[in-house]
């Protein structure tokens, strides 16, 4: 009974915490570029929006391909937060993302297929970081639970510095931002108009800007796992790397993405793989 | 009202202008002009956006990718032609491959004249469309009854 | 006991009838015959046979024990009488010193070649016989039709047809008995038969290539071979047995180095580096026999071995050995796969990967690993089987085995490319089969807790975002859509029943197998597993809810949304192009007037994932592995 309140809850409250970090972003974006900027809420009536406009779409299998995106993004980030494997978690995200993908591909526009293709790149590069982190939280904590992570007490960001880094250098890719929007970005005017979701309008444009709100909060979920030794820091922790990621935003330019995948490899294994090797040499010795 | 009026996101199409125009529309998203104050967002996507912006006139060339364009956009949405070339061709009118203005081809809803258009004209146009958004948008909502468009209820058979 | 004979008899006896058959259609009726009375055979073996697993069964005859003599040395005066005419006197030696490895055996130490039990029966079996009997028999069927097309389509290659089917079947039953077999020797007979017979199927087009990459398979086996027969000879004299059971009743320090040969043999087989050329080079030969090679026989037959002897291989030099050939070979594979464009060379590098990881789980040994070994080897089978057989359907249509080429294949063939989808979904898309086991593999690498554990959890992470990339970019190919509607004329239509039969089982199946996992987890995997390591074994049960809901949701959800959506009427329009008219052949007009095609293609990363480099280091690494496993058994 409580699993299935926190799940309904989670399905609410998610996006909304993730429109509002949307809606943070482009205003501190715009105050980081002197303007005024948009309204807080501007990411919600752009959602809503979109609902009210006409749908026009390539073909029929897009739709299901958006609808399956949101669904299962929305069922990780529940199964994640209530109490499941982590690391079967991760999997289902990748999932989520493939159905986007798969979208993409199925329009078979030029945009679209290109975006496809470079997302796909970006999943190649930040996958081996994701397990190695998840990888890491299940050694200091010694479950795949996110309750039982939280709840373990252990500073986990002193056991996991170069964890830690390796992971905050691949979320700008998760959550689509420079200098690795390259395969879809929040801002206009990229060389792939807007990527994956070029042939996406209306309704189903909302379901996928729905379920990166989703994602935005289990990202930040994950973070906070590295404070959860106190709340207070973890949740300050994760709205501190939000911002970091909006600074970045503002001041990097758009990596190529050979240059993305690379350094992401070479990033998990020396500080992912280094981290984990000296903790299996302590826990070892 | 509709949440349309509080985004109303943006395409900027560039027909045979001389650029003058163009630097004006950009500059309205500048911070001097901040035009995302409105919600609006440069798209550079006719699937994503609302209102059609065209700067310079129409030729043989641009005149079917100008109708594909438009044709790609999902109602409701908006015309605006920048600059007296888009109006009537401009000073290009009597070119051999000039057609004229903008409405020789698209139903334009609001002009925006100048040569350039002052970016406060063209933020003044696209306040405009928004009232011609939301009003499509009414008749919209009058015909299919839903007011937001769920997205596993029918939608209404739509020709261009 | 009587089932075991059976699941013998039968695949011997649909050999037996195959010259008298003269028709297709006879034929066809005879495949789905024997696969209705294989399948029941196998399904019957799981439900007499599970209660009184492990079973032993004495089966004692000398007639046997002769009739496998002779059939050795058949086989070898076989082998090198082909060597010779063929001038290939490496596998000609290989055999002349296994055969006299085999004949010293029974000539000085006959007395000790009596096994107690020369048949037994346990879960990890009936798992394989299950996928020998039912995956195998329906790759029968779909031969039928594919042959008949192959044969259409390559005037040049001789019809051998019934010599072909003859060949898998025998390959079947010889397979039925090496995963039956307790006594070493008829385990080893088999396994010279397995050689032997893929050896017949590479080489059956007969071409220069086909021949040549015949007798580099058969090479490479033999080796494994000489290494098992040299293995067996060590543990009949030094410490007389000839049992598998009482070899792994051993201590494991005192049967270092036959268990080292054993593995070794294992490797070969399951073509690992350095020995995965044989099976790359084995694309050449018909699509059923690919499938049968890379699915359910064959290499199948090289970790069932190795997986076999885990417990002897846990926490000792071997087994970090072997783990690390395992673990390269599944980086190195997954790698190379990303670069390759022809489809059957993707599957076959996969199948190489998937081996590393099954053969990296024996290694480690711990009751988890084992669990995963065992399920990969069972998802795997199912899927790569479906997997090739789409792609030899597809390659019979397009006359192409490129990827490039099956552009827009929903358009063109929507039911193959459903079947392709459900195939790529079950090798590595998270509800399936493949990867909850890799995702159980992964924790129990966490578990072992050693370095060795670190290093296969880097290689398996970094390889399974290589495996994510090249199934979604072939995916993403075949499911990307030319037409809003699909083609009336399709090509669907032209392909035989008896492949999309074939098909539709193992899509089927791949989604039950699915659905029925934890009950396949409870009846046979975890009983086996807690009886071999000695604990009680299971996996959580929360996951698999969470694993029912996911796969049924990723089956009734599609369905429900389109269902759902069939009276919408949406807005239809063509892909954004820049605002260019593109016609649905994909041609516009240039700015020039000029007609232009739009392709797209995928990304291979040639200049990262190079075959040629990544090939030689694999190999490289490969060696060394085994010359350190072979060192420290000797020292
Ligand atoms: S109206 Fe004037 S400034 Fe604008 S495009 Fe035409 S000529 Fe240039």
């Amino acid at each position: 009974m409580k699993i299935i309140l926190g799940v309904i809850l989670y399905i609410v409250a998610a996006p909304l915490v993730g429109g509002i970090l949307a809606g943070i972003d482009r205003v501190l974006s715009a105050k980081l570029q002197s303007r005024v900027g948009p309204p807080l809420l501007q990411p919600f009536y752009d959602v809503l929006k979109l609902f009210e406009k006409r749908t026009m779409i390539v073909n029929r299998f897009q739709n299901a391909y958006a609808w399956c995106h949101v669904i299962f993004m929305a069922m990780t980030g529940a199964f994640f937060f209530e109490g499941g494997d982590i690391l079967l978690a991760v999997f289902a995200l990748t999932l989520a993302g493939i159905f986007l993908i798969l979208g993409a591909y199925s329009s078979n526009s030029p945009y679209s297929y290109l975006g496809a293709e470079r997302e796909l790149v970006l999943m190649l590069a930040y996958e081996p970081m994701v397990i190695l982190t998840m990888v890491g939280m299940y050694m200091v904590a010694q479950s795949f639970s996110f309750m039982e992570i939280a709840a373990s007490q252990r500073p986990i960001i002193l056991y996991l510095p170069g964890v830690f880094l390796g992971f905050l250098y691949i979320l700008p890719m998760k959550l689509r931002k420079s200098p690795f929007d390259i395969s879809s970005s929040h801002h206009a005017h990229q060389e792939l108009v807007r990527g994956l979701t070029s042939d996406f309008s209306g309704s189903m444009l909302a379901l996928i800007e729905i379920a990166h709100w989703y994602e935005t909060t289990l990202l930040l979920g994950l973070v906070y796992l590295f404070f959860s030794f106190n709340p207070v820091v973890g949740v300050c922790a994760a709205f501190g790397t939000y911002f970091l990621g909006i600074l970045v935003d503002n001041s990097y330019a758009r990596l190529k993405w050979e240059l993305a995948f690379t350094s992401a490899w070479g990033i998990a294994l020396v500080l992912g793989g280094g981290n984990l090797a000296i903790l299996y040499f302590i826990a070892g010795g | 009202m509709s949440f349309i009026a509080k985004s109303p996101w943006i395409l900027h199409y560039d027909g045979s202008s001389c650029n003058g125009c163009d630097i004006e529309t950009l500059a309205c998203l500048t911070p001097v002009y901040d035009i995302e104050r409105f919600g609006v967002i440069n798209t550079g996507n006719p699937k994503h956006a609302d209102i059609l912006i065209v700067t310079g006139s129409v030729n043989h060339q641009n005149r079917d990718v100008l109708l594909n364009i438009y044709n790609q956009m999902p109602d409701p949405k908006a015309v605006i032609a920048v600059g007296i070339c888009a109006i009537t061709g401009g000073i290009f009118a009597e070119c051999y491959n000039v057609l004229g203005g903008v409405d020789k081809v698209l139903p334009v809803d609001i002009y925006v004249p100048g040569c350039a258009a002052r970016p406060e004209a063209i933020i003044d146009g696209i306040v405009k469309a928004i009232g011609i958004l939301e009003m499509k948008h009414q008749n919209m909502r009058i015909k299919s009854k839903w007011r937001l468009r769920w997205p596993w209820k029918s939608e209404l058979k739509f020709s261009y | 006991m009587e089932i075991v004979l059976f699941l013998f008899i039968a695949p011997v006896l649909a050999a037996v009838i195959q010259p008298a058959i003269r028709t297709i259609r006879s034929r066809s009726i005879a495949a789905v015959g024997s696969a209705i009375v294989i399948s029941g055979g196998v399904i019957a073996l799981f439900f007499l046979d599970i209660k009184e697993s492990p079973a032993f069964f004495t089966a004692h005859s000398n007639a046997v024990n002769m009739a496998v003599l002779a059939g050795e040395i058949l086989l070898s005066v076989y082998v090198v009488i082909t060597g010779l005419k063929h001038k290939r006197y490496l596998a000609v030696l290989l055999m002349l010193a296994q055969i006299a490895i085999i004949l010293g055996l029974e000539l000085f130490y006959g007395d000790r070649l009596s096994a107690a039990h020369n048949l037994f029966l346990d879960r990890f079996s009936i798992i394989m016989a299950f996928i020998i009997g039912i995956i195998g028999s329906l790759i029968m069927v779909y031969a039928c039709g594919y042959m008949k097309d192959f044969h259409t389509q390559h005037p040049e290659v001789r019809d051998r047809s019934s010599f072909f089917f003859i060949v898998c079947y025998l390959f079947l039953a010889s397979m039925f008995v090496l995963v039956f077999a307790n006594n070493l020797v008829w385990l080893h007979f088999c396994w010279e038969l397995t050689t032997l017979a893929s050896f017949l199927l590479i080489g059956y087009a007969d071409t220069d290539e086909a021949v040549n990459n015949a007798f580099t398979a058969l090479t490479m086996n033999l080796l494994g071979g000489l290494a098992f027969a040299g293995g067996i000879a060590y543990l009949c004299v030094a410490h007389g047995i000839v049992e598998l059971d009482r070899l792994l009743a051993m201590n494991k320090y005192s049967v270092v180095l036959p268990v080292v040969l054993l593995s070794l043999a294992g490797i070969t087989k399951s073509a690992q580096l350095p020995f995965s050329g044989w099976l790359l080079g084995a694309m050449v030969a018909p699509t059923p026999s690919s499938a049968l090679l890379h699915s359910s026989t064959m290499v199948k037959a090289g970790v069932y071995l190795l997986l076999r002897l885990s417990p002897l291989l846990a926490h000792t030099l071997t087994g970090s050995m072997v783990t690390l050939v395992g673990g390269a070979s599944f980086l190195v594979a997954s790698l190379i796969a990303v670069s390759q464009r022809n489809a059957k060379w993707v599957l076959a590098y996969s199948t190489v990967a998937n081996l590393g990881l099954i053969v990296a789980c024996a290694g480690i040994g711990s009751a988890g690993t084992l669990w995963a070994g065992i399920f990969l080897i069972l998802f795997h089978a199912v899927a790569k089987s479906l997997l090739f057989q789409s792609v030899g359907t597809v390659e019979h249509r397009l006359h192409s085995r490129d990827i490039e080429d099956m552009d827009n294949l929903i358009n063109r063939m929507p039911r193959v490319t459903a079947m392709m989808v459900v195939g790529i979904s079950g090798m590595f898309l998270a509800p399936f089969g493949m990867l909850i086991s890799k995702w159980a593999a992964l924790k129990a690498f966490i578990d072992i807790d050693s370095m060795l554990g670190l290093v296969l959890i880097v290689l398996l992470s970094y390889g399974s975002a290589a495996t994510l990339f090249f199934w979604t970019k072939w995916m993403g190919k075949i499911i990307s859509m030319k037409n809003k509607k699909i083609e009336s004329g399709n090509m669907d239509a032209a392909v035989s029943r008896q492949e999309l039969s074939s098909e539709s089982i193992h899509a089927v199946l791949t989604v039950v197998l699915c659905l029925a996992f934890p009950l396949i987890s409870q009846l046979l995997v975890e009983p086996y597993v807690s009886r071999i390591s000695g604990i009680d074994y299971g996996i959580a049960r929360g996951n698999y809810v969470i694993m029912g809901i996911m796969v049924s949701m990723l089956i009734a959800l599609p369905v429900i949304i389109i269902r759902l959506q069939r009276h919408a009427q949406f807005v239809m329009s063509d892909g954004y192009t820049s605002g260019h008219t593109v016609s649905s052949d994909r041609h516009y007009i240039g700015s020039l007037g000029i007609d232009r095609k739009i392709s797209m293609k995928n990304i291979y990363m040639k200049e990262y994932f190079g075959e040629k480099k990544i090939f030689a280091a694999g190999t490289a690494a490969g060696i060394l592995f085994i010359i350190a496993m072979v060192a420290g058994a000797l020292i």
